[in-house]
């Protein structure tokens, strides 16, 4: 594995990502989980879905689009998606959840009848449901490494409103906290992480590396930080573990990836068991 | 006029929404260092005459000053402390430990991109100090008892050292003897560290041996003075505004209780 890991050049792009995602998906998921907004990914993946079948779309028509990476457009979708979803929780006060399923299959759909324009059903398309690490190119690589410092960064800087405006929203208002420009760069955030994390694990299971690793942290952790703590390595152990069982056993990595958090998380869950039970 | 040592100082203020005054021509204010408690039945305003204090509301009649200062030209709130009626109504599984939740209460005076130092760290150490809640600090909130949690966020509330607190309805899902327990605190925080309090709450026969000043509250003010003045104030009109029998002086902490 190692060899192969020097010599090929895919591996060592789909490890890098997996390493970089697996550091910002769990991250992002910790205040995701902790605000209840946990389906807001998957809404979100599908958006992308839609932007990557636009873009393909486009590349059928116009050649010099065909030069473009579809993340690209997809994190574009990504971002409209997002806000469009801060609207429609606007528009129905009394019903929030709703803007998840109006978004989610919104996006599908609209992906559905791009890809048929594009003739786009084949097997690109199963890589970007199920995700392909084969499919990660240098330039893939290099956006998610731009997204990975960005995300870092900005987080570092707002943490503390950002904690804030989960924990106790009005309070956060009262003190003056800027909650609707903090709102709207999270999810820009969030929007251009599913984009970006897509590529390994695909549409349908990207909101996996977002919410299995805070699930299984949140039970155990002590105070807010530990849980992000946690949450990042067990995201790390999953992605990194699942991709060389994936080399091993030759299956999919995503699914393979997804499979490892949800061990992680019953692992986790019989340990605090265990421990309850002892005391 | 405002004399200068009224902190709070609201002048002939009335506020309606749509039709119908919900407040009208208050004349209310919290002279530094007292203990207020205002007091009114459910609905009376007293949430909407503590966003007017908070500049949240603007009155169509009269003025609001803090610290002196008209409200608009008012801009360092972290000299007012706020715990809200809500503030135990979070999510319990949050994951969030009591010094995590403290140090929520330095967002404002710490600014934008600033972190927390070791200044910083202590002063939540003396906040948890203060109401004593220092063991806990490392367990998660949801842990804790609800009065211990009212205890940690009168200590968010503190942690940025405000000169007035105002505690909206604190004690609402508390059990009584962390009520008791909690006017103790407030006592104290008043007399021994000088902070300006004003509690609102609908609870009136347990507040009066506490605090130095009442307002009586229901969409006018049917009272405003010393304590011992308003022991004198009768029953009779208290009951009038209640809209039925309460009683309003009923001190019998001396027999320790039920």
């Amino acid at each position: 594995m190692i060899q192969a890991l020097w010599k090929f050049e895919f591996l060592q792009n789909a490890f890098l990502a997996g390493i970089l995602i697996g550091i910002i998906a769990p991250l992002l998921g910790v205040f995701i989980v902790v605000r209840r907004q946990a389906l807001i990914a998957d809404a979100l993946s599908h958006i992308t879905l839609a932007g990557i079948a636009a873009s393909l779309l486009l590349g059928k028509y116009f050649t010099f689009w065909q030069g473009i990476n579809p993340v690209y457009m997809g994190m574009g979708f990504s971002a409209a998606g997002s806000l469009f979803i801060e609207q429609l929780r606007k528009v129905y006060k009394h019903f929030e959840e709703l803007a998840i399923p109006i978004t989610l299959s919104g996006g599908i759909g609209l992906g559905v009848v791009f890809l048929s324009l594009a003739d786009g059903f084949n097997s690109d398309l199963f890589n970007y449901l199920f995700g392909s690490v084969i499919a990660i190119s240098r330039s893939d690589l290099s956006a998610v490494a731009v997204i990975t410092v960005i995300v870092v960064i900005v987080v570092t800087l707002l943490y503390k409103e950002l904690f804030f405006l989960s924990f106790d929203e009005e309070q956060a208002n009262v003190s003056g906290v800027r909650a609707k420009w903090i709102h709207f760069i999270f999810i820009l955030l969030v929007a251009f992480v599913i984009a970006v994390s897509m590529q390994i694990v695909g549409v349908l299971l990207v909101s996996a590396l977002m919410t299995l690793p805070v699930a299984a942290s949140i039970r155990i952790a002590r105070g807010f930080k530990q849980t992000i703590v946690y949450s990042i390595i067990f995201g790390e152990v999953a992605v990194l573990g699942g991709l060389i069982l994936a080399y091993y056993l030759d299956i999919a990595p995503g699914g393979t990836i997804v499979l490892l958090s949800a061990l992680i998380l019953l692992v986790v869950l019989l340990f605090k068991r265990m421990k309850q039970w002892k005391s | 006029m405002s004399t200068p040592n009224n902190l709070i100082d609201l002048q002939n203020v009335s506020f309606h929404y749509g039709d119908g005054y919900v407040l009208e021509d208050i004349s209310f204010s919290i002279p530094e260092g007292a203990f207020v408690g205002l007091v009114g039945p459910n609905g009376s305003g007293k949430s909407t005459l503590i966003k007017l204090i908070f500049g949240l509301l603007k009155p169509q009649k009269g003025n609001v000053q803090i610290f002196g200062k008209k409200i608009n030209k008012f801009h360092d709130w972290s000299k007012i402390g706020y715990v809200s009626q809500k503030a135990n109504s979070f999510n319990s599984g949050f994951p969030a430990s009591v010094f995590e939740v403290v140090s929520m209460g330095l967002t404002s005076k710490l600014g934008l991109f600033k972190f927390m130092k070791a200044p910083h760290r202590k002063a939540v150490m003396d906040a948890l100090q203060l109401v004593g809640m220092s063991d806990f600090s490392s367990s998660n909130i949801g842990e804790l008892s609800g009065g211990q949690q009212q205890r940690v966020f009168i200590a968010r509330a503190l942690v940025s050292q405000p000169e007035v607190l105002i505690l909206d309805e604190p004690t609402v899902g508390v059990d009584a003897n962390s009520t008791s327990d909690f006017y103790e605190l407030l006592g104290k925080l008043n007399k021994e560290n000088g902070i300006t309090l004003l509690l609102v709450t609908h609870d009136i026969g347990t507040i009066t041996d506490k605090v130095t000043h009442v307002a009586c509250l229901n969409k006018t003010l049917h009272f405003h003075g010393e304590t011992n003045e308003f022991e004198q104030f009768n029953e009779r009109e208290v009951s009038g505004f209640y809209g039925h029998h309460v009683h309003v002086l009923s001190h019998d902490h001396d027999h320790g209780g039920i």
